[in-house]
């Protein structure tokens, strides 16, 4: 039945839907993933590219593009898709430079991206763009780092910190979880390639970063440096495991000496083989009190 | 009314226009720049009908930064001159016509060689190594004949530059004020020409002087892009 509702474009199914635009949407989350992160004085993009093929030249595949000195947008879906996009865009932003002199602000370009973007999801002999982009950058004479999302529908909205293309949800999620307010730079890198490892398994040498510190100041990191970063967060994630480990084992000292309290009713005795367990390290005191207290108990 | 020259050396290039505008004979303001930087290494000195030449000059910047921003580098000065030329051509093919002339200068990075490229409204091109346009063609282009040789350095150049300024000031009977500006392997530098020795100002200044200075200069390259 359904099935001739997804053949024109312009045809709403009787339910309400638009079937070409959501499986534009779906080529959005195949897409590789995308993040943005709006810190205090700074705002970061990160995506995850691909890795090149043996005999490819790396430099030629880009996710991420500057529309103008001030605007960089990074996308997911469609490469081919989000090349004429990104053109168009580019366009605009001198365009209107040349008719009011002016830069483009970062809402207006992305509302005028998201606008081509709705356009060709009502048009007829057209399909819509396979693609969701994230719009980053300073306005003109301002300080305020911004960042905007747009999707293949034409809908574009502000964001502190945002994820498209493949497994979108799980990082945002972790970056609803993690967000702070008025992160520095080296604290929104962080958080951005920490959400990025999320889906990318294999780690730095898949991962860009770019950095937008005002007007007109863009950086793209290193490789070496995003290793850096990467090994740091491995090694806090290897060291949260090791407090992990020893207070399970604290824990289970604290159960066997409970086992043990019962016998001899002396509640002193009962921390002491859970702090003999933690192997002496600082934070090993508190780890050890819960299991102190379910002993005594 | 009005004057501009174009002066290769060596290793830059002298792009010098006079400052006047006005209508007929009556001039309206004599401050006005008519030299527009183009790109890190390339600018243009126009004259024409008032109006046009803004509109033109304008649209010749943003289509510069256009390609710079789509392609990652600057187009060369040959690429750029070839481009102009064709608007022009164009242009007055067309039903509303630009009537701008115009001197373009800059320096290929690529093979550190200066360029001066002498255009006018019917769209001719023409690659010099000297040129002017407007009134001052009648008074300075013996004088460059003459005084102009292959590889000057930046001291001579400006003396030739000087000299030229100097025939227009003798032999016209309009008074000009001279706006200069020096493209070099370090990007687009103010020349303060009225002042007894303009290279020792410029030289004692920073690469940024040339913002400073109200003279636009496009932000430094770009290195993000999608080429894919």
């Amino acid at each position: 039945m359904s099935r001739s509702y997804d053949r024109a474009l312009t045809v709403f199914s009787p339910d309400g839907h638009l079937f070409q635009v959501e499986y534009a949407l779906e080529a959005v989350r195949r897409g590789t993933c995308a993040v943005g992160v709006r810190g205090g004085s700074c705002v970061v993009l990160g995506v995850e590219k691909k890795s090149a093929l043996q005999l490819q030249d790396p430099r030629t595949v880009r996710k991420v593009a500057m529309l103008d000195d001030h605007v960089c947008v990074a996308f997911a879906g469609l490469t081919a898709d989000g090349r004429i996009l990104i053109d168009k865009a580019r366009v605009e932003c001198q365009s209107h430079r040349l008719t009011v002199e002016d830069p483009v602000s970062i809402e207006y370009i992305t509302k005028h991206i998201a606008g081509i973007q709705q356009k060709y999801t009502q048009s007829g002999g057209v399909r819509p763009f396979g693609i969701s982009t994230l719009v980053v950058g300073f306005d003109p004479n301002d300080t305020i780092p911004r960042l905007y999302q747009t999707e293949p529908s034409g809908i574009y909205s502000a964001w502190k910190a945002c994820a498209i293309g493949r497994a979108s949800k799980t990082v945002r999620e972790f970056l609803e979880k993690n967000y702070t307010e008025e992160l520095s730079r080296e604290e929104a890198i962080k958080l951005t390639v920490k959400s990025l490892l999320e889906v990318v398994q294999t780690g730095a040498k898949n991962i860009e970063i770019s950095v937008m510190e005002r007007y007109g100041v863009i950086t793209n990191l290193e490789q070496s440096e995003i290793e850096k970063i990467v090994a740091g967060i491995d090694a806090e994630k290897e060291a949260e495991a090791e407090r992990k480990r020893q207070r399970l084992a604290a824990t289970q000292a604290g159960q066997a000496s409970m086992a043990m309290g019962s016998q001899a009713p002396s509640g002193a005795q009962t921390p002491a083989p859970g702090a003999g367990a933690g192997g002496g390290e600082h934070g090993e005191g508190h780890a050890t009190v819960p299991g102190g207290e379910s002993g005594i108990q | 009314m009005e004057c501009s020259f174009g002066i290769t050396g060596k290793d830059y290039v002298l792009l010098c226009s006079d400052t006047s505008a006005g209508r007929s004979i009556v001039r309206m303001k004599s401050d006005e720049n008519k030299i527009k930087s183009l790109g890190p290494h390339l600018a243009m000195a126009y004259g024409g009908e008032p109006g046009d030449t803004n509109n033109f000059a304008e649209y010749v910047e943003r289509n510069m930064r256009l390609y710079h921003i789509r392609n990652n580098y600057p187009l060369l000065p040959g690429p750029a001159s070839a481009w102009i030329r064709r608007t022009l051509a164009e242009s007055i093919r067309s039903r509303s016509p630009y009537s701008v002339n115009l001197l373009l200068g800059g320096f290929d990075t690529t093979t550190s060689k200066p360029h001066l490229y002498w255009i006018d409204y019917l769209g001719t091109k023409a690659v010099v190594p000297y040129a002017a346009h407007g009134m001052g063609v009648y008074v300075s282009l013996s004088t460059m004949d003459k005084w102009w040789f292959d590889g000057m350095d930046k001291k001579e150049g400006i003396e030739v530059l000087k000299k030229c300024i100097d025939e227009v000031q003798k032999r016209l009977t309009i008074r000009f004020n001279f706006n200069c500006i020096l493209i070099d392997a370090d990007g687009t530098h103010t020349i303060n020409i009225e002042s007894e020795d303009p290279l020792a100002d410029f030289e004692s200044k920073t690469g940024s002087a040339a913002q400073q200075e109200g003279i636009e200069v496009p932000q430094p390259p770009i290195d993000v892009g999608v080429t894919a």
